[in-house]
Formats: structure tokens, sequence, C-alpha cells
């Protein structure tokens, strides 16, 4: 039994009397101890996707199952206490504003209840409540600031508030909707760091929304590619990022930043991405492609990506135009056990 | 330079002016408040969103605000006397005070709830609290400096009115200005009830302000 099941989920909204397809016939499994990235860009519907989750949005067809409970059977109760079992993160943290790090921390314990590893609630009294919430903020590093108010506190400090919050009722899900994109570079890497350890310690299923594949390739071990609310990819980060097959992963991973690359103006007609694996990271290929073909191929874009905690390159080759050395240079390529996959003119 | 009649007299007057505005906050808010939270519940992307209800609310609140307050004191003389027993004095101008009180701030409670940051709403939806639970722990704390000011807004305007009550008999400070200082050209004692007035403002303006930035935690 998945975790957490999706299927055939339709969400649409009125707007102004028209009909909004926010999410078209999605299905997806997240696993037990996934960190499942969502990606998309803006607009996609990945907001909504994750929202249906956990019920905040009640999808117009499909169904949600947490644990093999189908959400939409349950009742306004029963579905307020479910949510308690899955703590949820927000680009704009959502704390609140006129109650101390603390008071927030114990925020979901006062309205819901604590539950213990069998999913009992546990009654626990005042103290009890606020050494449970010290031992999260010791957990999110911020033990000191439990005094402290929101405004008082910088960005990443803030998200580790709302995600010793969210941690608070022992939740077996975290959700996270964009949780770092408002932060800086830096900041972003140390909640992803943060996230991870939660992850392995906790064992709890977490699932990232995002619109940066490098969120997604610093820790999701899963990702699913939506696009204009439908999925058009999903499995392994390792084997999507190493051959994308929908026009929408190929353009979430090459980054749109490309478009704005020197290298434009080179306006090669015929490009490649390759991705080098293990094996193929010793032999120099490149250079024995030039050799064997005794023509030149133009290195547009050269990148290594920390995929999970392993390095992987990737390059675009600008080849020569003429398409019968070229499709013998791409086959070159392949018997060499690199992953090839043309990018046409979009760069 | 004043007899002791007549600074016993603006004492009284004093007290009776504090009484009204005090009591007409006071009972206002006990209906307004809840009033002002329902508006906010029922409105379209409320927690509960109800057309209906928001409406008959809303026509209610606007149709008596509609009417001007001198107005309304003369028209509530019957309801008021079933309820008090008399329509002169200060006990009895709080029955109209509080009539036209309520749906101002019922008002007021609705924007300053309606301010409350959806975001937050929904991160309390999503740890599971229900929705009197959100009304109570989200919406009320987080609200409550711009629902001070509220308060703040609607006394001293209560206290304008109750010294306008004082045309038709209500008592207090502004009584005595139309009595004395109006009816009979006493100036002097007129200009001591416009002061005496205008610090009464002033204290209760300043109170709530200082209440006010001491509450807020959002900017530090």
């Amino acid at each position: 039994m998945s975790e957490i099941e999706i299927r055939h989920l339709t969400k649409k909204f009125q707007v102004e009397g028209h009909t909004i397809t926010a999410l078209n016939d999605v299905s997806l499994q997240i696993e037990k101890g996934d960190i499942y990235g969502i990606i998309g860009m803006s607009g996609a519907g990945k907001s909504t996707l994750v929202r249906s989750i956990n019920y905040l949005e009640k999808p117009t067809d499909g169904q949600v199952l947490i644990e093999g409970v189908n959400l939409g059977s349950l009742t306004a109760r029963e579905l307020r206490k479910k949510r308690s079992d899955i703590g949820m993160i927000f680009q704009n943290f959502n704390l609140l504003e006129q109650k101390n790090v603390l008071k927030n921390v114990l925020f979901p314990l006062e309205v819901g209840k604590r539950k213990d590893q069998d999913g009992n609630q546990v009654k626990l009294n005042k103290n009890e409540l606020k050494q449970i919430a010290r031992q999260l903020l010791k957990t999110v590093k911020l033990e000191e600031k439990e005094k402290a108010y929101p405004s008082q506190l910088s960005g990443g400090q803030k998200q580790r508030v709302a995600i010793a919050r969210a941690l608070a009722t022992n939740p077996k899900i975290l959700l996270c909707d964009e949780a770092t994109s408002a932060l800086d570079p830096q900041t972003t890497d140390s909640i992803l760091k943060l996230l991870k350890e939660i992850n392995e310690s906790l064992g709890i299923t977490i699932v990232i929304i995002t619109h940066s594949m490098s969120v997604v390739t610093e820790i999701c071990n899963k990702v699913a590619i939506i696009d204009n609310g439908k999925l058009v990819e999903e499995g392994l980060v390792s084997s999507i990022f190493e051959n994308p097959k929908s026009d929408a992963a190929k353009e979430l991973i090459s980054g749109k930043k490309l478009t704005y690359s020197p290298v434009n103006s080179l306006e090669s007609k015929k490009a490649v991405r390759i991705v080098f694996s293990d094996n193929s990271a010793y032999e120099p290929v490149i250079a024995n492609t030039i050799l064997k073909f005794g023509l030149p191929v133009n290195i547009l874009k050269a990148d290594t990506r920390n995929l999970s905690g392993k390095a992987v390159g990737e390059m675009i080759l600008g080849l020569p135009e003429d398409d019968t050395i070229s499709r013998e240079i791409i086959a070159y390529l392949r018997e060499r056990g690199l992953k090839v996959t043309e990018v046409g003119n979009e760069i | 330079m004043f007899e002791q009649a007549t600074v016993t007299m603006l004492l009284t007057g004093i007290k009776d002016t504090l009484y009204m505005t005090l009591g007409s906050t006071i009972v206002g808010y006990l209906f307004g408040l809840p009033l002002g939270i329902v508006l906010n519940v029922t409105r379209v992307n409320g927690l509960r969103p109800n057309r209906v209800i928001y409406r008959i609310i809303d026509v209610i609140c606007n149709i008596v605000r509609s009417i001007p307050f001198l107005i309304l004191l003369i028209l509530l003389i019957p309801f008021t006397r079933a309820i008090v027993g008399q329509s002169y004095g200060s006990t009895a101008t709080i029955v109209p005070l509080v009539v036209c009180a309520a749906p101002y701030i019922a008002r007021v409670v609705e924007s300053s709830l309606n301010e409350v940051d959806a975001g937050v709403i929904e991160a309390a939806k999503a740890m599971g609290a229900d929705n009197f639970q959100i009304i109570t722990r989200v919406l009320l704390v987080e609200a409550k400096t711009s629902l001070l000011t509220g308060v703040t807004i609607t006394t001293g305007l209560l206290l304008g009115y109750s010294a306008m009550s004082g045309t038709v008999g209500g008592g207090g400070l502004g009584d005595i200005a139309v009595r004395y200082g109006y009816y009979r050209w006493q100036t002097d004692i007129m200009i001591v009830t416009v002061i005496l007035l205008i610090v009464i403002f002033q204290i209760i303006q300043f109170l709530g302000t200082k209440v006010v930035v001491k509450l807020d935690h959002r900017k530090k």
C-alpha cells in the first residue's frame, strides 16, 4: 500500500463563468520514506495538486488515498483529524505573527492532538507540550529563539519554525509548497538539508512542490513533472535527469537560462544534450569524437549537478549541420554509453 | 472661577459621559463583534460562505448606518422606553447609542478580520483546526491590534454621539453644553464642556494607541 495514492485526480475551477481545468486526470503513487518532487512551471497546477493531498482543495473528480484511506469518504471531523497526520509548510511560512516562536510550534498541539508511533492520540499536559515544542525547536536549531516573534526572524529561520510546527503532531507526511522559493540559495540549501535529515531520522514521507529543478536533484528520489494540469512524466529522479522524455522535462532540466546565454549567437542548428554516467566519465569522449570524425563540435554548455549526492555531468553540444554526419556522431556517443537527447532549435 | 454647584455638575457630566461612552462601546461590541465575525465568516472567501446570511446582515447594517444619529435617537424613543423604562437620562441614551454603534462595530470588526492573511488561515486548516478554533485562535488573535484600533475609533465616535444626545436630555457633558451654553447663553460653561470633551477624546485616543503599539508583535 502506498503512503499516498492519487487516482485520476481532476480539479476544475469556475472563474467568471469560465471553467479552468487546473488538474487533468493525474494519477501517482508516493511510497513511504520517499522525498517526492512535484515540479512544473508556475500555473501548471502543482499547488492545487499538493492541496489535494490534504483536501484543502476538494477534487472535482478522482480520489486521494492516504495509507489506503480515501479522504473523500471522511466526514469533516475525520478529515480534520487526518490532516493532523499531514504536516505542511508554505512559501510564505504562514506563521502566526502575533505569537512567539514557541507558541507557534505549540499551536497544532493545541488545536489537534499529538499521536504516538501507532497513531494513537496522546494526552499531554501543558509542560509536556512545551517540552515537545522545545525539542522540535532544537531539531531545527532554533532553541534560543523560542521567545522571539516571527517579525524578528529571517526567512530561513521562519521556515525552520514552520517546519518545527509542521512536525509537532508527529505526522507521517510533510507537504512542502514552494517552501524554498522565497529564500536565497544558501538558505535554500540549509532548509533542504534539514528536510533530508528529517526524512532520514523520522522516516517522514516528504512531498516537495517546486519550480526549480535544482531542488529536485538536490534531495528528491522521485519526481513527477506537471505541465498544463497534466502529469507528463514521473519516475526516479536519476532516470528522468538522464533521459527526459517530455518537452516539459527537457525544458526544466536544461533551464530556460540557456536562451540568454552567450552561446545563443553561435546559432547551432543541431544540438544534443548528453549526460555522463559513471562509466563514461573516464573516457575523453568528446576529444575522441572530434578525432574520429575530423569535424569540430561546439560545446554550448557544460555542467555538473549534484543528484542526491552523486555528481552527474551534462553537456550540450552543437553538431555539424550535415544530417548524416550528426546522426553518426549521435550513434557513436550512444555506443560510448552516454545518454543523448536532441535539443533541437530551442537554444 | 465656578461655584461649587457648577463644578459638581461638570464632574457629574464627565461621569455620565464616560458611563454612556464606555457603556455603549461595551454593549455595542457584545452585538457588533459577533455580527462582524459572521460577516467575515460568511463572505465569499470566508470560512463558511453564505450569501443569504451575509446579505441580510449587510443590508441591515447599511440601513441603520444611513440613518442620522439624531433621527435614530428620536425614532427609538418608544423602544428605549420599553427597555429602560424612560427615554431620558444617560442609561436611556445607551440604547440608541448601541443601536447606532453595533452595525458600525460589525463593519469595523469585519474589515479587521478580512485583513488576516489567508495563508495563515490555510495553515491552520492544514493543521486540522476547525472553524471555531480558527476564529478564536487565529482570526481574533492575528487581528487583535487592528480590532483594538477599531475599539479606539468606535469609542471616540460614541463620545461624540453621546454629547449629541444632550439635545434630547441625554445627560452628560453634551447635555450641559446645550442647556447652559446654548439655552442660557453661558458661553463659559459651554467652552469648558467642549474642552473637557476634547481632553477625554485625547485620553481615549492616547491610551488606545499606546495599548495597540504595546500589543503588536508584527513590527519590532
